[in-house]
């Protein structure tokens, strides 16, 4: 195949598009190596905007870990947006990548990232416009293996249809042990064709191939049992783990987009893992054990980063980013580094303590105090018991006086709605707080005009979690909560104009929940909805639920089960999961024990600080808590020449002659290094 | 309690300003005025330019952008002008700043700021607009029917709703020429009004003054060759020149032979 660039087919319609910016590539810091320099050629895709994907840190460090390979060849796709697709269909022009506006049908593998499981639609319009057979069994030698990885791919039965393969966990190792297969593969003059090449990947234990397993259902539509049918597979794939972070210090150099993204700022994740045990968080089960990188490999990363980037601020990033083992250490000597220099550190942490005020206070020794955000997310003690979210109503009282005597104005406060037991009260307890809040905010401050801005996400059940056999909340019962706490809040005249309110309805969080929980027999919901024009499912101007809802009772009704029954059911403890033969380390019955204790609000401690309490997954892959403290400082930073002084006066004409003659040479340099092929 | 105030001592002052004149080239067509900022403050920090700062708590380098240019055209000739913390060789500024830039936002030129406000040296844009699938003499036709004209207002989208704007009192003068591929060449020198009229303006006012109506098959690629003050014969003095003497003309004259080559 080709690897021939569309871009000239391209180039007429971008005018007839919205931001066609997002389109054209071109990001500082990203590759373009010649097609056929390599032996394995990746096309990675988030399937979402440009401008919501291109930040995506996964995506970026699989980008420049393939690049580093010299004959690997890795280029990015992002979803189209719905105008532009309607032109690329009338112009018969192929889903592109942005690095060199390759057709990405040409490319051996197509390795798509869901964070979440509402990108499922995008896949379909990337895989058709593409010229990829959307089912996997419908695909030949010469179409891309469609390898599926991130979070959502831990259960990726919804989408098995369209997927060749998944990956589960790290994919920094995973995609280098994959491409190693492929290229062997190919120099032996691929026996077998693509069925024995994903068969040598799942025996290597790299992949899940959906295609090597069958489910069989019962008279009451669970699931009776899911088994390899092939012997030479093995019957639980596993989770990727990586360990020692400090040796992938991925992405070394960011993207620098052309674009305006969501996230206008460069990265570097302190540690990968949590083991607070919040009950709801599937990021938290599946990326155990923690792994943290040292600070001096942070504090490198920050540094190279900002150098090659031109980024001026810095999001130190994990699950719970106050819980490094030197957090005040690394806050204090970044701050202390960049002190001056106008580069701004962000730390995307909501722990409820003291501790978490004085990190941001340190992070904005300079910069103006506006928000701090903390994550209560239950608004009873009781329900917080629940779900593991160890913070008592004092804690909330103490930290948010604390932040607002110490300058902040605004505080936020995260809950969910629709967790499991939950009642009116609990929800109601929210406004309870929102006014303990306000009142001691005005004490602590000593003026009146504080905020507080109470933001509700709704709690959708996810796999490989305690709350996996979980019933969801209707999106009925989550509407009706949402606007009893609103009119609580609103009639309360002491905190009414100082409290904001922000939620969404409950039916989005359905959809989602469908799809994280789902079977393969909800891969047919999903292809229809996409045939009757479903995109961009996390966009509330794009999603519909009644196309959902519609295409649930049509597909899954004639076989005995229903959105209901996939979304508002609690499942009983024997009932075979879609993905329990996928092995995220996780030990079924301390996830069943786990949920026992949840529904008796009994909680559990964290096993970085406390004995380990056999979730299972250490054992079960090889791995171990990595965390310090290592009590090394920063080093300091190489002190770099700057520009050198102007020269006495009467040289200007000289020195703008010489930019004359200058300009072509750069000019020409930078052009080569655009037109690299 | 006080408001806080930032801790430590204001940002260093401004010691020397500098103008630059760089080019938006390609694909980065399709920039913003927003992008190229963007763009252009990162590559400031790449290439450690000692760029001086506002004061407060969210110091904003100081970075004076002169007009902008429309997203989805090119430029030869775009203006922005920098207020620096020390006064550094301008070539060695604009060789490491312009290193730093994407490929396709160039600089070409850096002179000390020197004279009366960058603003009052430009009034007028020489744009050239490739027209594909049009025949040349068609649209020069409509421009002869254009430059006719008293007046032509056209209306145009803005961001509060829409404008009608006067196509035919900004246009000072235009000729239109066929390229080797098939394709229109239109150009025109248009003053700058309020509203801007932009070459989609001018595209718009020659398909309406057109008999028949022209229509564009193929969205036509408008590029602004030059910026400036406008001479006696129509042509733009150089805004970077030497505000003493006879304008600078060599620089224009070299990029028009090197576009039309
Ligand atoms: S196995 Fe033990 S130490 Fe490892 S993550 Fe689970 S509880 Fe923690």
């Amino acid at each position: 195949m080709s690897g021939q660039s569309v871009f000239p087919r391209l180039e007429p319609l971008l005018p007839r598009v919205r931001k066609p910016v997002q389109y054209v590539g071109g990001e500082g810091n990203s590759t373009v190596k010649p097609w056929e320099s390599a032996a394995v050629r990746w096309c990675l895709m988030y399937p979402d905007a440009y401008e919501v994907g291109l930040p995506n840190q996964g995506l970026q460090i699989l980008y420049e870990v393939l690049n580093e390979q010299p004959d690997v060849l890795a280029e990015r796709a992002y979803a189209v947006l719905p105008d532009l697709e309607a032109l690329l269909r009338e112009h018969g022009v192929p889903q592109f990548t942005v690095d060199a506006h390759r057709p990405v049908g040409d490319f051996d593998v197509l390795g798509v990232s869901f964070a979440t499981e509402l990108g499922y639609t995008n896949l379909l319009t990337a895989l058709d416009l593409a010229g990829i057979p959307l089912r996997a069994a419908d695909r030949a030698d010469e179409h891309p293996l469609v390898i599926a990885g991130g979070h959502a791919a831990f259960n990726p039965e919804p989408v098995t249809d369209f997927i060749d393969a998944a990956v589960l966990g790290d994919g920094e190792q995973a995609v280098l042990d994959i491409t190693d297969v492929i290229r062997a593969f190919r120099a032996a003059g691929s026996p077998g064709g693509r069925a024995e090449l994903l068969a040598r990947l799942a025996r290597r234990r790299l992949v899940y191939v959906p295609a090597f397993f069958d489910v069989t259902y019962g008279e009451d539509g669970a699931i009776v049992a899911v088994t390899a049918n092939r012997d030479d597979v093995p019957a639980r794939p596993v989770k990727h783990t990586l360990s020692d972070l400090d040796s992938w210090p991925y992405p070394k150099t960011p993207l620098v987009p052309l674009a305006e993204t969501v996230h206008e700022r460069m990265s570097v994740e302190i540690f990968r893992g949590c083991t607070r045990g919040c009950r709801f968080c599937q990021a938290g089960m599946i990326t155990r054990p923690v792994r943290e990188r040292s600070i001096d490999t942070i504090g490198a990363m920050v540094d190279a980063g900002l150098s090659a980037s031109g980024f001026s601020e810095v999001g130190l990033l994990s699950l719970s980013s106050a819980d490094h083992s030197e957090i005040g250490e690394i806050a204090t000597q970044l701050a202390d580094r960049y002190e001056g220099t106008n580069t701004s550190l962000s730390l995307p942490s909501t722990r409820v303590d003291a501790f978490n005020v004085t990190l941001a206070n340190e992070f904005s020794r300079n910069g103006r105090r506006s928000g701090l955000t903390f994550a209560p997310e239950g608004g009873s003690e009781r329900l917080r018991k629940v779900i593991n979210k160890m913070v008592s109503e004092e804690d909330l009282i103490r930290t948010v006086s604390t932040a607002y005597a110490q300058g902040w104005r605004q505080v936020k406060l995260y809950f969910m709605c629709g967790l499991p037991t939950e009642t009116d009260e609990d929800v109601l307890g929210i406004a309870k707080l929102a006014r303990e809040v306000i009142r001691a905010g005005r004490k602590a401050s000593g003026h009146r005009d504080i905020r507080c801005t109470v933001s509700i996400g709704g709690f959708v059940p996810k796999s490989h979690t305690p709350f996996q056999w979980a019933g969801q909340a209707s999106w009925e019962v989550t509407d009706h909560r949402l606007k009893l706490l609103r009119d609580t809040v609103r009639a309360d005249r002491e905190i009414a104009r100082a409290v904001g309110f922000r939620y969404h309805d409950g039916r989005p969080g359905i959809i989602e929940g469908l799809l994280a929980r789902g079977d393969r027999r909800v891969g047919r919901v999903i292809e229809r909805v996409w045939r009757e024009g479903g995109r961009f499912d996390g966009w509330s101007e794009h999603f519909s639920f009644e196309r959902w809802e519609r295409a649930a009772a049509a597909e899954l009704e004639p076989l005995g089960v229903s959105l209901d029954w996939f979304t508002t059911r609690e499942r009983p403890e024997r009932e075979v999961l879609p993905w329990d033969h996928l092995d995220a380390g996780l030990d079924r019955d301390w996830l069943w024990s786990d949920w026992q204790d949840a529904l008796r609000a009994s909680e559990l401690d964290d096993c970085r600080w406390t004995p380990c309490y056999d979730c299972g997954v250490c054992p079960t892959m090889g791995s171990q808590i990595e965390i310090g403290p290592t009590r090394r400082t920063l080093l300091p930073l190489t002190p770099v020449p700057s520009l050198p002084a102007r020269a006495a006066t009467g040289a200007t004409t000289s020195a703008s002659a010489t930019a004359a003659t200058a300009t072509a040479a750069t000019g020409q340099e930078k052009a080569r290094a655009a037109a690299a092929p | 309690m006080p408001p806080r105030r930032p801790d430590g001592p204001p940002p260093p002052p401004p010691v020397a300003r500098v103008r630059l004149r760089f080019a938006k080239r390609g694909r980065l067509r399709f920039l913003s005025q927003l992008d190229l900022a963007r763009s252009f403050e990162r590559g400031l920090r790449r290439a450690r330019v000692p760029i001086a700062f506002s004061a407060g708590f969210s110091p904003h380098p100081k970075v004076s952008w002169v007009g902008g240019v429309p997203t989805g055209a090119a430029s030869e000739a775009e203006y922005v002008e920098l207020a620096l913390a020390e006064d550094v060789d301008p070539e060695a500024l604009r060789v490491a700043l312009d290193a730093a830039l994407p490929p396709g936002f160039d600089l070409l030129a850096c002179v000390p700021a020197e004279g009366g406000p960058l603003a009052g040296r430009i009034e007028a844009s020489r744009w050239s607009v490739r027209v594909p699938g049009v025949p040349a003499e068609d649209v020069s036709r409509a421009l002869d029917a254009l430059l006719a004209r008293e007046s032509l207002e056209v209306e145009r989208r803005t961001k509060s709703g829409r404008a009608l704007v006067d196509v035919r009192r900004a246009v000072i003068c235009g000729v239109c020429r066929a390229s080797a591929h098939d394709c229109a060449i239109l150009d025109v020198v248009v003053r700058h009004t309020t509203p801007a009229v932009r070459p989609d303006d001018v595209l718009t006012a020659l398909g309406v003054v057109a008999v028949p109506p022209l229509t564009f098959p193929v969205p036509p690629e408008p590029t602004r060759l030059e910026q400036g003050l406008i001479r006696v014969d129509g042509t733009l003095a150089d805004p970077l020149a030497a505000p003493s003497g006879a304008p600078n003309r060599s620089e224009t004259d070299r990029l028009a032979g090197r576009l039309t080559a």
